[in-house]
């Protein structure tokens, strides 16, 4: 009886979410294109199994993983546990003694990005436009480790209550150097990965996390502290994107240097003493 | 028999996609936590859902969203009108945000910093207004960001140049915010791009990048998401700063 309500209300405010877009959609195809659009009833079906993957997905999510991580969050971040990590007697806070709380946001960083479908559907875009030069699987591991290091991070900025701008400076500072090194195809992808990983599974679990980090440390306030998380997450993906990309142009011109030049190979096997 | 193998190719991704993540919840519940889980049964029913809402988006996505965004973008080259191009693109931008739960929840959370805060009356009217201001802005921004976006696309305008201006006028305008506005401003970059709108957004500029000739569609087709991410940032401090 309760997972039906849970269905209605979910499906209710999905089809909510959806309705400004189908509207748009269907305004534009019927009075300014007025052109019908290649295989109708497959388009319908086909969003009609998003609408139903997102709902089930979204019910899922509430049922089993949000009421987890959002306790588990609270947990880690109490402050009880936190002013055990200090040590006894310690009035201070040693930001290095929360290893669990950076650990948990790492984890919970890689694994809520690996399960974002809206990067899943950029990913497989990406590798099939590139015919297969960007691997859909890499990418994404790219991007999951990006989220993990700004979350973690973002922690632990949370932890020493430095001011958010001074972090932000100097990523997008890299950002912008790495652009200029980066090979020119993954350039555009990876700034799209920046906004990408941040939608239906990461953000709960990262909101619970920041507030609960603010909530506990004194000193902090939740509703300015709090915030930032999300930022943190969306700047560090273009960073390991970018690396992943130059790594592997790196090693592909490594290997295709070795593949093409087998007498060279063979010479300098031969100067050696 | 062969439909359980058919079911099992259409969730194997899913599987995939979703095992680190109670990987990571069970590891953490029991390793560090050292606690059962509180409802053991509620989270497995929970978790099949999980995994057949991923298969069925995921298959949807390839059906349904994709080809429309494509279609509709080689429809709009095919027309040829600018005109209507941006307009479409400025009302994806602002009709998919201005509605989206994220959004709404942290300009919620954004009204009572500004009240705390003293940059507005602590009323509830005056909060409320401040948080749908706060929609208006981030919705407006994201449908300047696809504007300018397909302008990039039909025009070919190296994209670093544009993401790196952008990103150097956002800290320029940082140092020139009110405090409390940063964090909020940083967030609303991040939380404007919905599960649906980023497909379908993608799709619009890999469908214009590829029906114009001279574009390639991996190097001109993707980059909106970046400009929707980057613009409410540049949006919200400047409202941060007029309010």
């Amino acid at each position: 009886m309760r997972l039906l309500a849970d269905f209605i209300r979910t499906l209710a405010e999905t089809v909510s979410d959806v309705l400004p877009i189908v509207a748009i959609l269907a305004a534009f195809q019927l009075f300014v294109l007025r052109r019908a659009l290649p295989n109708p009833t497959r388009l319908l079906q086909g969003l009609a199994f998003v609408m139903a993957g997102l709902v089930l997905f979204l019910m899922g999510l509430e049922e089993a993983v949000f009421p987890v991580g959002k306790a588990m969050a609270s947990q880690l971040t109490a402050p009880e546990v936190l002013r055990a990590a200090d040590g006894p007697g310690s009035g201070t806070i040693d930001p290095l003694a929360y290893f669990w709380v950076y650990a948990f946001a790492f984890a919970i960083g890689f694994s809520t990005t690996i399960a974002e479908p809206a990067l899943i559907a950029v990913s497989l875009k990406a590798e099939e436009l590139s015919a297969g030069a960007i691997n859909a699987w890499g990418l994404r591991i790219a991007v999951a480790i990006g989220v993990a290091i700004g979350i973690s991070l973002g922690a632990f900025r949370i932890v020493v209550g430095a001011p958010l701008h001074h972090f932000i400076g100097v990523g997008y500072a890299l950002v912008v150097a790495q652009t200029l090194f980066a090979p020119r195809l993954i350039v555009p992808l990876a700034y799209d990965s920046g906004g990408v990983t941040t939608s239906t599974v990461t953000v709960p679990l990262v909101a619970a996390l920041g507030l609960g980090l603010a909530e506990s440390i004194p000193g902090r306030s939740p509703l300015i502290d709090g915030f930032g998380l999300i930022a943190f997450a969306s700047l560090f993906p273009m960073i390991t994107v970018m690396t992943y990309a130059q790594a592997s142009q790196w090693r592909a011109s490594r290997s295709r240097a070795r593949a093409s030049d087998p007498e060279d190979r063979l010479a300098s096997e031969e100067d050696r003493p | 028999m062969r439909w359980i193998g058919s079911l099992f190719g259409f969730l194997s991704g899913s599987v995939r996609d979703l095992t680190p993540i109670v990987l990571v919840i069970a590891l953490f519940q029991l390793a560090v936590l050292r606690q059962p889980f509180p409802d053991l049964g509620g989270v497995l029913i929970g978790l099949v859902f999980v995994l057949f809402g991923l298969a069925f988006f995921v298959r949807g996505l390839e059906l349904g969203l994709f080809p429309l965004g494509e279609s509709m973008a080689h429809a709009f080259a095919r027309k040829g009108s600018l005109g209507w191009l941006l307009s479409f693109s400025f009302a994806l931008g602002f009709g998919t945000t201005v509605a989206e739960p994220a959004l709404i929840a942290i300009s919620e959370e954004a009204s009572e910093v500004a009240a705390g805060a003293g940059a507005i009356v602590d009323t509830a009217a005056a909060r409320e207004g401040y948080a749908f201001g706060l929609r208006i802005t981030v919705a407006l921004a994201v449908g300047v960001a696809l504007v300018i976006g397909v302008v990039r696309i039909l025009t070919g305008w190296p994209i670093h140049l544009m993401i790196a201006g952008g990103y150097l006028l956002v800290v320029i305008m940082t140092s020139f915010a009110p405090e409390e506005i940063i964090g909020i401003a940083y967030d609303s970059g991040g939380v404007t791009t919905s599960t649906i709108t980023v497909p379908l957004v993608a799709a619009l500029g890999v469908g214009l990048a590829s029906s114009i000739e001279g574009r390639n569609p991996v190097l001109d087709g993707f980059g909106l998401i970046a400009f929707a991410s980057l613009t409410p940032i540049a949006f919200v401090l400047l409202y941060g700063m007029l309010i």
